[in-house]
């Protein structure tokens, strides 16, 4: 986020806010990309992350009136994406709930180092970890994690927010986002290490 | 591999410690363990580079001008299309 606060100044917010569109066609282009690629993290369906790209927008020119740029305007139009998102989830399954009680005090949550598989497959060469089939199974396997879980992981480590606004945008407590990403990468970590795992030892017998 | 109780606890503090949140003496005290216990070593350095694959996963390359297309009518910005994308 930091280097669209650079881009963001050459953003006349005041023109923005009297609606402006000249202005707002240039906001539009500036953030367009990055608020699609997130929601498409998000949903997983580019259909519906196209929804939430133009309902991110629309909500985003009937509210930049009233924008008092307590946050900057990145951020603000991340959080107007991120409740779009999960709305569009919510709407997909009913019962999904982010702030859902005491998950976090599951004892079942923290998992035994045994459980842990142990491959060091780190060594791996760059394009055996980056091949198109290694990234189609990275997709695959966040989609695999709870929205509760992905939508943390994917803020925090993806986009690389801070805990503090990776909370912020969720509505969580820093301790829940902290809880939750922890999950979240160790489910991670354990699905990557089964797949590269397997490619270890066939690089390895070659 | 040293005593259980160490890596279990190592595990709580995973993600602290590879976002260098934690106190000097517990960094101090982990990477002490993690010296000994080639397991602790390698779930660490497996999540790093779990973290780093997806952090480098997101590809630039600007949005599809198809889906720019529709989000500028649908925003009736359409008169703004011709303009490249920045």
């Amino acid at each position: 986020m930091n280097t669209e606060s650079i881009s963001e100044k050459s953003l006349n917010l005041e023109a923005l806010k009297n609606g402006d569109r000249h202005e707002l066609a240039r906001m539009v282009d500036l953030y367009s990309d990055k608020i699609y690629r997130l929601a498409l993290k998000f949903t997983n369906n580019p259909q519906d992350a196209e929804d939430v790209l133009q309902e991110t927008f629309l909500k985003a020119m009937r509210a930049l009136p009233e924008f008092e740029g307590r946050s900057s305007l990145s951020t603000w139009l991340y959080r107007i994406a991120v409740n779009e998102a999960l709305m569009l989830l919510r709407k997909q399954k009913p019962d999904l709930r982010l702030d859902t009680p005491n998950d976090d005090d599951e004892p079942e949550n923290t998992p035994l180092t045994n459980d842990l598989i142990l491959a060091d497959w780190c060594c791996l060469p760059e394009d055996e970890l980056l091949s198109e089939e290694s990234r189609r199974f990275l997709d695959k396997a966040i989609q695999k994690l709870p929205a509760t879980l992905r939508s943390v992981f994917i803020l925090r480590d993806i986009e690389g927010l801070s805990i503090r606004e990776t909370a912020e945008l969720l509505g969580l407590t820093e301790t829940n986002v902290k809880t939750r990403l922890l999950r979240a990468r160790l489910f991670l970590r354990q699905e990557l290490s089964r797949y590269f795992g397997e490619r270890l030892k066939e690089w390895e017998q070659k | 591999m040293t005593g259980h109780l160490d890596c279990q606890h190592l595990l709580s503090s995973l993600s602290d410690f590879v976002d260098g949140e934690l106190s000097p003496e517990l960094c101090r005290e982990i990477e002490q363990h993690l010296n000994e216990c080639e397991n602790c070593r390698i779930v660490i350095n497996t999540l790093r580079k779990t973290i780093d694959l997806y952090h480098h996963q997101t590809e630039a390359g600007g949005l599809p001008q198809e889906i720019r297309q529709r989000l500028f009518y649908r925003l009736h910005l359409e008169e703004f299309l011709s303009r490249d994308s920045e």
